[in-house]
């Protein structure tokens, strides 16, 4: 036992095996066994002699290198062949393994690091380099009912590293863990009594997982405050997962943990979830996870078949590698053809480290058709225009132009819910020449088809309402036109109010920002949509410019880090230590980040060209907007429209 | 008793370059829509109907393309409903079928046979 836990949890242990009424004697010397048939007792050194009836040996090891030390080769003083990490003895043409010999300062008395050390030697004979690495000894089991568990380095000691302990004497349970000296890792730990975490610990050990800002969290859980999160586990059983075809959470967790379906594809063949509109996948997919982790499964959320990394995982590599296209990257780190997830995801990723254009340098076929095509596809095979009105302030004669161009153009015309004007029915081949007509009349691209910043929405504010307290429209206008273009993993939206009564609903937002008497207050994390979450203070009281580098910061974050196609409302909800943790980082730089953070958002900001303008200047980029590339004058014939009141609306799909 | 196959003939379509590398693009061949795919990473190039089946939608030109495994594929940008280049079969949902034609590339002339 001494070799897998300490002597704090050995205590734990005996007192638990006692109180099961076994009698434990601890440093016993035995001199002799008594009895003349059968076995009748034993003596021990002290004098002592205890009656027993049957007698079970278990012995340890002791290292036979009696002839090592006879062939002139280094022995430690304490028994064991003293090898390299190459098993060679000092004499480096004769090798020892096995639980003869001494490595890493032990000496393994268990079959499998046997075989490793057979195969490190084997290797080398063959004149391969093979080194054998300390070997994980990680166990756990359950002794006379008691779990016991240890893994990773149990007993490393400060100052290498901190440990956290925690012993209850009345349930009988020891739990420590030792953690790296920066916070950041798990080195290993001893867990007596209760062994619940074991498989969470050993797979944070092993994958060197970064901890949450609290590491005792991981023993004993969270304890009241904050919670560390509000993921998709916190949903009860009967949540309608997929509301398309009426699946709930409780029948996709028996799905993934009984019969094994741990993919988006398995699930839809099996349950038909997001078959339908396809809103719930990123829900399943956290679903998948959580489940597996639930059962001990380390999970990497890699991007496909193509790819066989994480989206932030990738993102490093393409900075790292400056990579700027995405046969580029399918070159550098995938395989096959690419495919309809890591194409945008990868598209998504240039735009959010480069910002150059989208359409051009072969990424216009890698992006959605949203974004291939600059604006959004509506039944039929139409696209909706929306011209960025920046905190939704305009001049009466822009709003002439937009009738105008709607009338000329034949579209249906909508106030959005982000205080903009949504354009609907526009042929593909139409799109260049209505975008011609507004950029003349002073319009840019609003990005309504992008992952990217939507709107900064506001209430009039202080310079008419009688209760405003700051100019919450200029504040927006100038957040409208700092953010936009940037492109994230899923879109973004903002908005802000020019006082508490919160008429510009900030704390719906991604970011929002309420006026107070003093400055600014500064929310984010807030979701509408299907799952409604309010923003959750970052900031208050700061003054503008501190306002904005908290958002430069808390954005390049979430850019960097985020699974895609995640707002920041459910990447705050999955990100360990929640908002505390991203307090910490953005606010008090505990990683010592925020300048790069800046920087990078700067550099997004200094690239920002309106695509749109970009594509009706350049014919090359112009001539992809037809249906037919045979006949680039003639329109889909088969796209009709039926009247709406005093419009028009799509014609209905069968 | 002699079986009547329908007749096809061979039309030129397009320009090679009419087709972005690695993407689609759609042609009208005798009032009938065809998408035309150009795969440039190995220089292959299929046809199918521009009809995605699922909502009777013209858009699968529009589409992505890639691969499943061996499979080359077209994803239809409305419901992400994927397609194999090769048979035509929906690879999502075995309801759907799309017709597939022979390509062929001369003299930077892309030709399909319908």
């Amino acid at each position: 036992m001494p070799r897998q836990i300490d002597e704090a949890g050995s205590g734990i242990l005996q007192r638990k095996l006692s109180s099961l009424g076994l009698q434990i004697h601890l440093s016993k010397s035995t001199q002799c066994l008594l009895g003349t048939e059968t076995i009748e007792g034993m003596q021990f050194a002290d004098g002592s002699v205890l009656d027993v009836d049957m007698l079970i040996i278990s012995a340890g090891i002791r290292p036979r290198d009696e002839l090592a030390k006879v062939a002139g080769l280094e022995t430690h003083p304490r028994g064991g062949i003293l090898v390299n990490n190459c098993l060679q003895t000092s004499d480096t043409s004769i090798f020892a393994i096995g639980e003869c010999a001494l490595v890493h300062q032990m000496i393994y008395g268990l079959v499998a690091p046997g075989y490793e050390m057979a195969d490190v030697v084997a290797s080398q004979l063959v004149g391969e380099s093979k080194e054998f690495k300390p070997y994980d000894l990680s166990t756990k089991l359950k002794l006379i009912g008691v779990d016991v568990a240890s893994f990773g380095n149990p007993f490393a000691q400060e100052p290498d590293c901190q440990t956290i302990a925690y012993e209850n004497k009345a349930k009988g349970i020891y739990k420590r863990i030792n953690v790296s000296s920066d916070g950041k890792t798990l080195l290993g730990g001893i867990l007596v009594g209760e062994a619940e975490q074991y498989n969470m610990l050993l797979q944070t050990c092993k994958n060197q997982t970064v901890l949450p800002p609290n590491p005792e969290d991981l023993i004993l859980g969270s304890r009241g405050g904050e919670e560390a999160g509000a993921g998709v586990m916190s949903l009860p059983d009967d949540a309608l997962i997929c509301s398309c075809e009426a699946i709930t959470k409780a029948q996709l967790c028996h799905e993934i943990s009984e019969n094994g379906h741990t993919s988006v594809d398995a699930l839809k063949k099996s349950t038909k979830a997001c078959t339908g509109c396809g809103g719930c996948t990123p829900m399943v997919k956290d679903l998948i996870q959580a489940v597996q982790k639930q059962q001990g499964v380390y999970v990497r959320n890699i991007i496909c078949e193509h790819f066989d990394y994480t989206r932030q995982e990738l993102l490093d590599l393409i900075r790292i590698n400056k990579l700027k296209t995405y046969n580029s990257v399918l070159d550098h780190f995938g395989k096959g053809h690419g495919c309809e997830t890591c194409k945008p995801l990868v598209a998504s990723v240039l735009a959010s480290l480069w910002n150059e254009n989208v359409l051009e340098q072969g990424r216009a076929v890698i992006q959605d058709s949203n974004d291939r095509f600059l604006a959004n596809i509506q039944k039929g095979g139409s696209y909706s225009v929306v011209p960025r009105i920046p905190g939704g302030e305009i001049t009466p004669d822009k709003l002439i132009v937009i009738g105008q161009v709607a009338k000329r153009y034949n579209l249906y015309t909508k106030i959005t819910g982000g205080q903009r004007i949504d354009l609907f029915g526009a042929h593909v081949g139409d799109l260049p020449y209505i975008w011609e007509e507004l950029i003349a009349a002073g319009f840019e691209s609003g990005h309504a088809y992008g992952k990217a910043l939507r709107t900064v929405k506001s209430c009039v504010g202080s310079t008419w309402c009688r209760f405003g307290v700051q100019d919450s429209v200029s504040f927006a206008i100038e957040l409208e036109e700092r953010y936009k273009g940037v492109r994230a993993p899923h879109k973004f939206k903002s908005g802000v109010s020019g006082c508490i009564r919160e008429c510009a609903e900030a704390q719906s937002k991604d970011f929002g920002i309420i006026a107070t008497e003093k400055g600014w207050n500064l929310y984010v994390g807030g979701n509408g949509g299907s799952k409604p979450q309010h923003a959750q203070l970052l900031a208050a009281d700061v003054d503008k410019e501190t306002c904005i580098r908290l958002i430069d910061r808390f954005l390049m974050f979430y850019i960097k880090t985020a699974d895609p196609l995640t707002r920041t409302a459910t990447w705050l909800n999955k990100l360990e230590g929640g908002m505390s943790y991203l307090k910490a980082v953005v606010v008090d730089d505990v990683l010592g980040i925020v300048a790069d953070l800046e920087a990078e958002m700067q550099q997004l900001i200094q690239m920002y060209q309106c695509e749109w303008k970009e594509v009706v200047e350049n014919p090359e980029l112009r001539k992809r907007f037809t249906h037919f590339v045979n006949a680039p004058e003639q329109k889909d014939p088969t796209l009709e429209f039926a009247p709406l009141r005093t419009q028009v609306q799509a014609k209905e799909w069968k | 008793m002699e079986v009547l196959s329908p007749v096809t003939t061979w039309h030129r379509a397009c320009r090679v370059e009419d087709v972005p590398a690695d993407g689609g693009a759609c042609v009208l061949i005798d009032g009938r829509q065809i998408a035309i795919f150009n795969f440039s990473r190995t220089n292959e190039w299929y046809a199918t109907d521009n009809q995605c089946p699922h909502r009777q939608q013209m858009v699968l030109s529009r589409g992505m393309i890639g691969s499943q495994g061996e499979e080359p594929k077209v994803a239809c940008p409305f419901h992400k409903k994927t397609f194999s280049l090769q048979t035509g079969q929906c690879l999502t949902d075995e309801h759907y079928q799309i017709s597939t034609f022979p390509i062929q590339i001369i003299d930077g002339q892309v030709y399909i046979e319908v």
